[in-house]
């Protein structure tokens, strides 16, 4: 099937069968490598992206599904010359070992802050109708979705910390 | 992943008259495909239909098929008036599901049970007749409420339970292009010898919308018990509505996950309840009454015990006892 996919801003034309998941398809067709495959079953979020604004796991989605939709990849957040600031609090806070799961975490913690600024709450905000305080128990429960094998957890969450305080001051 | 032709509805027509098995958001179907436990020949991609609206209706509240769990969960009118239904999503899944995870997917989804998802194990939901390899294994996640000796598998759904305490119902339209209303409470079925066919639903039918009713009285209450704190099933779940009014419980409504193979609802159950003063022998009698016929496996005989542990202390916390003790 012929598709064409918005993809950090640059439309790209491509020719895959329906089976191709829209991670196949930015790894092995579009060479965006940045994305990780884990589990291939949406239970580690190392291929989180973001359409249309919205993280979501890139395994369990369907290159062909998602025409006309604004998808940002890791590579659209920013450069090794020109981070992005969760990345370069990733960076500052050690917020990775091995560094397989990074950029999922990272595409995933930046989603999940404009989630948090639009005032969603989460299974650990203790009252649904006023608007959530952020805490460390916040990240953890909405940061769920991205697993770290080599258990960097305590600099991921400094690091989260560290960019929303900076966005609010 | 066996190979499908991809057709992409742009009405509701194109997806009852497809022939062809419905992909919304995907999140389970895909993994479900992947495993080739399914393996469709055809798929109708449904996403492109309008169906992600949330509509005032009834008094209630029309919910699209295709809203999204994180739309519903983060929707002022539920967080308000349907707060253990936006409870009930939080607990589920995690961000980047719940964000493409979709209304309609989310009654559907399957069961977890692992010999489902193990194509090497025989298993009658997977393939009729072939068995039950659960029966005799792991039964952690397993029913101890209306199981058969043909399948003793529970429906994974969070969502539904809180749908299930609300009392509500679901659009469907028909291959004939007709539109009906089923109850949640009619919707799901026990697996008795077809636990392959897990709902009402007939071929090609689709869901349109969940409409709930409108908002209930008194405190509502969702609490889900798993095995890690967050980004894991139920064990066992419990949504309540309960209304206490002069000292004594005026309505109670009270669904179950994790214990059987659809959201439980045991009308006894809510009878136990009303009327009477909230203590803590009420609640156990009442208790005594949803576990009356409670089977466990080996595995899972812990879920009688922690059934009624949950349900005793979400009891607790609706009808305010616990503020009081
Ligand atoms: C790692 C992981 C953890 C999870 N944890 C939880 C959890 O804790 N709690 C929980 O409740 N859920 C959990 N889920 C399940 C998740 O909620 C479901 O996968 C999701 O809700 C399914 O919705 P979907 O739109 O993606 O469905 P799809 O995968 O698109 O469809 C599911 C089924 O529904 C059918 N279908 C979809 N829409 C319609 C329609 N409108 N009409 C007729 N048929 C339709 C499809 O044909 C398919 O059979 C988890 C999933 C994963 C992968
Ligand atoms: S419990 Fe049901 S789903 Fe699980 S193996 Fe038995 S028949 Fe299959």
């Amino acid at each position: 099937m012929n598709i064409s996919l918005s993809i950090n801003g640059t439309t790209h034309d491509l020719d895959v069968d329906p089976r191709t998941t829209l991670l196949d398809a930015l790894r092995h067709h579009l060479d965006l490598t940045g994305s990780k495959k884990g589990c291939d079953h949406g239970q580690c979020g190392a291929c989180t992206v973001m359409v249309n604004g919205r993280r979501i796991n890139s395994c369990l989605a369907l290159a062909v599904m998602h025409e006309g939709d604004d998808i940002t990849t890791i590579e659209g957040l920013g450069s090794p010359e020109a981070m992005s600031p969760m990345q370069e609090a990733f960076v500052g806070h050690d917020g990775f070992q091995c560094g397989y799961c990074t950029p999922g975490q990272i595409v995933s913690a930046t989603a999940m802050l404009s989630e948090l600024k639009e005032g969603w709450p989460s299974h650990v905000s203790d009252d649904l109708v006023s608007a959530p305080k952020m805490s460390r128990d916040e990240i953890a429960e909405r940061m769920s979705g991205n697993l770290c094998r080599c258990s960097a957890y305590p600099g991921i969450v400094a690091a989260i910390q560290d960019t929303a305080d900076k966005e609010t001051t | 992943m066996k190979p499908f032709d991809y057709l992409r509805a742009s009405a509701p027509d194109d997806a009852t008259r497809a022939d062809a098995t419905i992909i919304a958001g995907g999140t389970n179907l895909l993994d479900l495909m992947k495993l080739q436990v399914m393996s469709p020949d055809r798929l109708v991609d449904i996403t492109r239909l309008d169906l992600d609206h949330i509509e005032d209706h009834e008094g209630g509240l029309r919910i699209g098929a295709l809203v999204t769990n994180s739309d519903l969960a983060a929707d002022d009118r539920i967080r308000r008036d349907y707060p253990v239904l936006s409870r009930a999503l939080l607990a589920g899944a995690s961000g980047q599901l719940r964000n493409k995870a979709t209304t309609g997917g989310n009654l559907l989804q399957r069961t977890r049970c692992p010999y489902f998802t193990d194509t090497a194990q025989p298993c009658n939901k997977r393939e009729p007749g072939s068995g039950c390899a659960a029966i005799g294994g792991q039964t952690r996640l397993h029913a101890i409420l209306g199981a058969s000796e043909h399948c003793i598998a529970t429906h994974p759904s969070d969502m539904a339970v809180a749908m299930q305490a609300l009392g509500a119902e679901i659009e469907i339209q028909e291959t004939t292009g007709a539109t009906r209303r089923v109850s949640i409470r009619e919707f799901y079925r026990l697996p008795g010898d077809t636990p392959h066919i897990e709902t009402v639903l007939a071929p090609g039918e689709l869901i349109t919308a969940v409409i709930l009713p409108a908002p209930p009285k008194g405190r509502q209450v969702y609490r889900k018990v798993r095995d890690r704190a967050s980004y894991a099933f139920a064990l066992v779940s419990v949504a309540a509505i309960v209304d206490v009014q002069d000292g004594r419980i005026a309505a109670a409504t009270l669904a179950f996950g994790g214990l059987a193979h659809k959201p439980w609802h045991d009308p006894a159950v809510d009878r136990a309840l009303e009327g009477a003063e909230p203590t803590p022998e009420l609640f156990d009698a009442a208790a005594d009454v949803l576990l009356a016929d409670a089977v466990g496996q080996g595995s899972n005989d812990f879920k009688i015990v922690l059934a009624r542990r949950t349900m005793k202390a979400v009891l607790a916390e609706a009808t305010g006892l616990k503020e009081a003790a």
